[in-house]
């Protein structure tokens, strides 16, 4: 071999390392997770408005239709009602649908198939409905009253409904896997602020992430903040912040399910700060945060040092206009303020 | 009736009979208490339910409504199954978690409604899909009374059944009554079998009281469908002979209406075409129902005996991996 051909060599492995190690978005690793999960079982089969022939809003399911076939990838009428419906009927018969809501927004129509057929099925009929509803959530993205909601709380009161909500693309991919091979109905809440914006290098074998597992996304000692989705990235921010500028230092778990909660790694983080701080984008009332505020007080009240504090988006549908949008929305600032006020208790 | 054998025509009987007793007895163990929440009747509405299931064949499934008992009854289910069911025993298919006909059978191809109406198009076009999708020759059927063929639920899977061409059939029954509301008002246009246009697909009117009517029209259905002909809808109409449950005491349905449509009776409409075509003579007939009579007595007499079920079984079964969430407040 020449030397020009050993260089050429070498830059060719250390490219092809680099191509190896691309780092993916979070919307690819949906989209990988989903593809996978097809490639390897054909009962998995995907239905909603617009995924087939124009590959989904946000180009999610892009090619899905060449490579799996209009039998796989199926383009619905605008009936969300019937989508979810269908899946279940679907399921019944052993395959395993995932229905794409074009925004969560519009799971609403589909409300009563969710929670009256789907959540209800295994307890009332021993046999349950093994479906996937996953769409984009949150705010940020300018979407107004209608393209920009969070619908967990919604669901949270619904028992035999799982929800997943993933903050990296790891979890996403992960959560997508779990989500699909799970025996009873999971809502994927997928933050489309996050779709391009976070990326990582993903592991190249086949991985889940366990539904029901939080995870601890930044170790500290000082005050615990609770949070999912868009706002991990912002409490994240808040606490670096924190220790930079105050010394101390703030952990910060990310749930990435719902529904079940990991009320261990909650716990076990309260009763180690004995400060608590619960961050969520949708509106304050009835808001989860209020759900994890009462199972800490039931499970580990004489740990804490402060009362738990909460920091959301306020009691009104989400505007349009960008400064009414930012100001609705929680930004790193709140989380700072509540935080500090938690620290100096 | 060209293709159905003297037996089957026979059988037909029996389930209708089967039917009208079952409730009968239901009615009875109702008055005495024995009832666990409503009872709801087919009576007078027996042949559309039990005619159209007789269209269908191994495999097929059945999405039944609330006064589709006879169906179930046509699929396989025992009358101890639906006594099980209505008197909340934990060995009824339900477990004492549900009631009526509402209850998921893979293998015999059943699914259970749920209350709020309209839903189960859409999950009946998802089995339909599902035999599509995997080309498997079989067919789902399902009901829909009048009033909840104005559900959204109920216009959404029957566009999708109809955009995919899936193997569903549609069984439109107009009772004249949704709970206290008539046809009228319920739907501008009473003739439910002009939906089929709207959606694109076959439809036909028949006299739901007239078993072979609804025979022939199932019939043919779910052989276009099964022949890749994709869906239809079958409107029949017929008379709900009691109130919406046993509670109703239907005061506001006037004695005359009831006097025309007893007239109508299917089950007594059935018997004079058998024994007047000689399918069936009166002492066959009297054979078969003290045959249902005994059937019954033995169903009653276990379904009494069964357990009702451990007040604890109440926390099980929401997950398949039951989750330590679901106890975790009573464990405090």
């Amino acid at each position: 071999m020449t030397v020009t051909g050993v260089a050429a060599a070498q830059a060719a492995g250390e490219q092809e390392t680099i191509d190896e190690k691309k780092a993916v978005t979070y919307l690819e690793a949906i989209r990988e997770g989903l593809w996978e999960e097809m490639e390897a079982d054909e009962s998995v089969f995907i239905l909603g408005e617009d995924i087939a022939r124009y590959g989904g809003a946000f180009k999610l399911t892009d090619g899905f239709l060449d490579h799996f076939g209009a039998d796989r990838v199926i383009d619905t009428p605008i009936s969300e009602a019937a989508i979810v419906g269908a899946a279940i009927g679907a399921s019944h018969r052993g395959l395993k649908p995932v229905c794409e809501m074009q925004f969560i927004d519009f799971i609403a129509p589909a409300f009563d198939m969710l929670v009256n057929f789907a959540a209800k099925s295994r307890y009332r009929t021993q046999i349950g409905a093994q479906i996937v509803v996953r769409g984009p959530c949150g705010g940020g993205g300018r979407g107004g009253p209608f393209h920009s909601q969070n619908v967990e709380s919604y669901f949270l009161n619904v028992a035999g409904i799982k929800m997943v909500a993933p903050a990296t693309a790891y979890d996403a991919k992960g959560l997508i896997k779990a989500a699909i091979r799970d025996p009873d109905p999971v809502l994927y809440f997928e933050h489309k602020f996050l779709y391009r914006r976070v990326k990582e290098v993903l592991p190249d074998e086949d991985y889940v992430v366990a539904i029901g597992s939080a995870r601890i996304a930044r170790e500290g000692g000082g005050l615990t903040i609770v949070t999912f989705g868009q706002m991990v990235h912002k409490s994240l921010e808040a606490a670096e912040k924190i220790s930079a500028e105050d010394g101390a230092e703030v952990e910060v778990i990310d749930l990435r399910s719902l529904n079940p909660m990991d009320d261990e790694t909650i716990i076990g983080s309260v009763r180690k700060t004995g400060r608590c701080l619960i961050v969520h984008e949708a509106p304050r009332t009835g808001g989860i945060a209020g759900e994890i505020t009462a199972r800490i007080n039931e499970l580990c009240f004489e740990w804490l040092d402060a009362p738990v504090r909460r920091v959301t988006g306020p009691d009104t549908p989400v505007p349009f206009s960008p400064p009414l949008e930012d100001y609705f929305l929680v930004q790193v600032d709140d989380i700072v303020k509540a935080s500090r006020w938690l620290l100096a208790y | 009736m060209d293709d159905l054998s003297q037996t089957q025509l026979q059988e037909l009987y029996y389930y209708m009979k089967l039917t009208r007793s079952l409730e009968g007895r239901l009615e009875f163990l109702f008055k005495q208490g024995k009832i666990v929440g409503g009872l709801y009747s087919s009576l007078g509405q027996e042949a559309e339910s039990i005619a159209a299931a007789y269209a269908l064949e191994d495999g097929d499934w059945l999405g039944p409504g609330i006064r589709n008992l006879g169906a179930l009854l046509v699929r396989g289910v025992s009358p101890k199954e639906m006594l099980l069911q209505y008197m909340a025993k934990a060995d009824g298919p339900c477990r004492g978690k549900d009631t009526t006909t509402h209850f998921t059978d893979p293998v015999r191809g059943l699914v259970g409604p749920i209350s709020p109406l309209g839903t189960m198009i859409c999950v009946m076009s998802g089995v339909a899909l599902s035999f599509k999708l995997r080309r498997e020759p079989q067919v789902a059927l399902t009901f829909i009374g009048e009033g909840a063929t104005r559900t959204g639920a109920a216009h959404e899977g029957t566009n999708l059944a109809a955009v995919q061409g899936s193997p569903l059939v549609l069984i439109a029954e107009d009772n004249g009554w949704a709970f206290a509301t008539r046809t009228h008002e319920e739907v501008a246009n009473t003739n439910l079998v002009d939906m089929a246009e709207g959606y694109g697909v076959p439809g036909v009117q028949v006299d739901g009281n007239d078993a072979l009517a609804v025979y022939a029209a199932a019939k043919e259905a779910v052989d276009r469908a099964r022949g890749g002909g994709g869906m239809s809808i079958i409107e029949v109409k017929t008379y709900r002979m009691k109130g919406h449950a046993q509670h109703d005491a239907q005061k506001y349905v006037p004695p005359e209406e009831l006097e025309l449509w007893r007239a109508r009776d299917p089950i007594d409409r059935y018997i004079s075409y058998l024994t007047a075509e000689s399918l069936a003579t009166e002492s066959e007939i009297a054979e078969m129902d003290k045959r249902i009579e005994a059937e019954l007595d033995q169903a009653v007499s276990e379904a009494e005996a069964s357990p009702m079920p451990d007040p604890v079984s109440a926390l099980s079964g929401t997950y398949a991996d039951a989750p330590p969430a679901e106890l975790w407040a009573r464990e405090l």
